[in-house]
């Protein structure tokens, strides 16, 4: 990969450090009056999602990182591995790690098109879009024509998420859920 | 549709920097200091080994030449000042290679003054009532901060006599990242810029006095009467977080100036940078004899910024570097 000197830092630039590749967040330049310069700067671990702070002197350079983001659609687990397709028309697979998964793991629905990120062509993050629409599996019974607000409950889903859901939802039910906050948003 | 052709200001942000450059100008013409305008090109850069200067090819009379674009008007307003022009100021497009982020633009506005006469303290005085004169509101008290108090203050250091590795272990710590090589300014540079700078000018207009000597730049050198340490006869002035001048005790003596050309660009080899061609019309000019006197150059695109409410001078210039 091309070495990126300081000048050469923006947001969103993915470069290597400390081993781990790195998405570069914000780059500040740092000059006193009469002395020399310096970067500021927030680095994403895209392995630990941690976001860094390091102060590099101008002209100091790392190494780009081979980091790619790809839509693939979720295919299956053997329970081990996950296995995710292109979306390009090309069929190929990936497989995620439990690890490259985290959070991710219970916002899964076959055929739905997920964010991946790829290092040295190995999954290391799996993002699910912003909404998802998913049955309800198990929920208490819902009250008859209380469509107020207010009150909620606990609601599992498809995909093993539990989420609070109003009262009058039901079993069986289709809902769209926001998973950036895990909250319920309207029936599908 | 692309939309970097638009400007990186609002256009009542531009008709707003329109008016306050016209009072910058009446509070100049009411003190009698005249507006000059000089080359940006010259045939001599600047020699400071932290800033870069961008050169550029020329067909003169004189052939194929280099010249170099200004880092600041400094030198040709200080031939001026040997010339008998008396009290100037200029507003000059200036320019820094490498230099872009919130607080810099590779092309910037240096608000430039001289003061044949003036004592440092007479500056200071005069830079404090430009900056009320064109911000909105009472930035607060004006307050003098020696360089040495703030690093015993912020890092309980003595910056004069801290051992070399004490003031390396310090900026590697508060840097984060390896200084156990650099050299004491840069160590001190560092220190100033990420740990004492962010604390300054946030209750008032705060200048700092009494730098060490090693970075006098152009500005003499005098013994502090109280410790006896050898300063540099220079301040900056801070408010908000942002530095935004820079003013100096001149150095006349061209015998002076001419060392510390040839020390930059010592130095400039040792760090590999390429060198520089020293002004010798300058050093022709301080020869001959300029006056005594005071100088100070102001960020005016900081301090339009500060007035403006804005959070980074691309928002206070038609088209910043990355746009132009």
């Amino acid at each position: 990969m091309a070495n990126y000197s300081t000048s050469e830092f923006k947001g969103g630039l993915k470069v290597m450090l400390d081993g781990d590749p790195c998405s570069i967040v914000e780059n500040e330049f740092v000059k006193p009056g009469k002395g020399q310069a310096f970067s500021r700067v927030k680095l994403r671990n895209l392995m630990t999602g941690r976001v860094w702070e390091r102060t590099f002197k101008s002209g100091d350079s790392l190494e780009g990182a081979d980091v790619l983001e790809l839509e693939m659609e979720y295919l299956y687990s053997d329970g081990e591995m996950w296995y995710f397709m292109m979306t390009d028309g090309s069929f190929e697979q990936y497989a995620a790690e439990k690890r490259a998964l985290g959070d991710t793991e219970k916002w899964l629905k076959e055929q739905v098109a997920y964010t991946i990120t790829l290092w040295d062509d190995k999954v290391i993050n799996v993002n699910p879009p912003n909404f998802i629409e998913l049955e309800v599996v198990e929920t208490d019974p819902g009250l008859k024509g209380d469509t107020a607000q207010g009150g909620s409950k606990p609601a599992t889903l498809s995909s093993g998420a539990v989420v609070r859901v109003p009262l009058f939802i039901n079993q069986g039910e289709v809902l769209k859920i926001d998973t950036r906050s895990g909250e319920y948003v309207s029936r599908a | 549709m692309a939309t970097d052709w638009q400007p990186t200001a609002e256009i009542a942000t531009l008709r707003a920097r329109a008016r306050l450059i016209a009072a910058l100008r009446a509070f100049f013409a009411e003190r009698d200091v005249f507006e000059v305008e000089t080359p940006v090109l010259g045939h001599g850069g600047s020699s400071d080994v932290h800033l870069a200067s961008l050169s550029t090819q020329a067909i003169t009379p004189a052939g194929r030449e280099t010249l170099w674009l200004q880092t600041s008007p400094e030198f040709h307003m200080k031939r001026l000042l040997a010339a008998g022009s008396g009290p100037i100021f200029q507003l000059a497009r200036s320019f820094r290679d490498g230099e872009v982020g919130r607080r810099h633009n590779i092309e910037f506005t240096m608000l430039e003054w001289y003061r044949p006469g003036f004592s440092l303290a007479e500056l200071i005085a005069e830079c404090d009532a430009l900056i009320r004169h064109l911000l909105p509101q009472d930035p607060g008290p004006l307050r003098q901060r020696r360089y040495r108090t703030l690093f015993r203050e912020a890092l309980e250091i003595d910056p004069f006599s801290v051992a070399l590795d004490e003031l390396q272990r310090l900026a590697t710590k508060h840097g984060g990242l390896d200084m156990s090589d650099s050299p004491r300014d840069d160590c001190l540079d560092l220190l100033m810029s990420l740990v004492i700078e962010p604390t300054l000018g946030g209750e008032g207009v705060d200048v700092v006095v009494d730098y060490p000597a090693s970075q006098a730049a152009l500005a003499r050198r005098h013994r502090d009467p109280d410790d006896g340490e050898w300063v540099a006869s220079r301040f900056e002035i801070y408010l908000a977080g942002l530095e935004l001048a820079n003013g100096y005790d001149e150095l006349t003596d061209g015998d002076e100036q001419s060392a510390r050309f040839a020390e930059d660009n010592a130095q400039r080899r040792a760090l590999g940078r390429p060198e520089v061609d020293v002004d010798t019309r300058l050093l022709a000019a301080l020869a001959h004899g300029m006056p005594v006197g005071s100088g100070v150059a102001l960020g005016l695109d900081r301090l339009l910024q500060l007035a403006l409410g804005k959070q980074s001078v691309a928002e206070v210039m038609a088209f910043a570097t990355p746009r132009c």
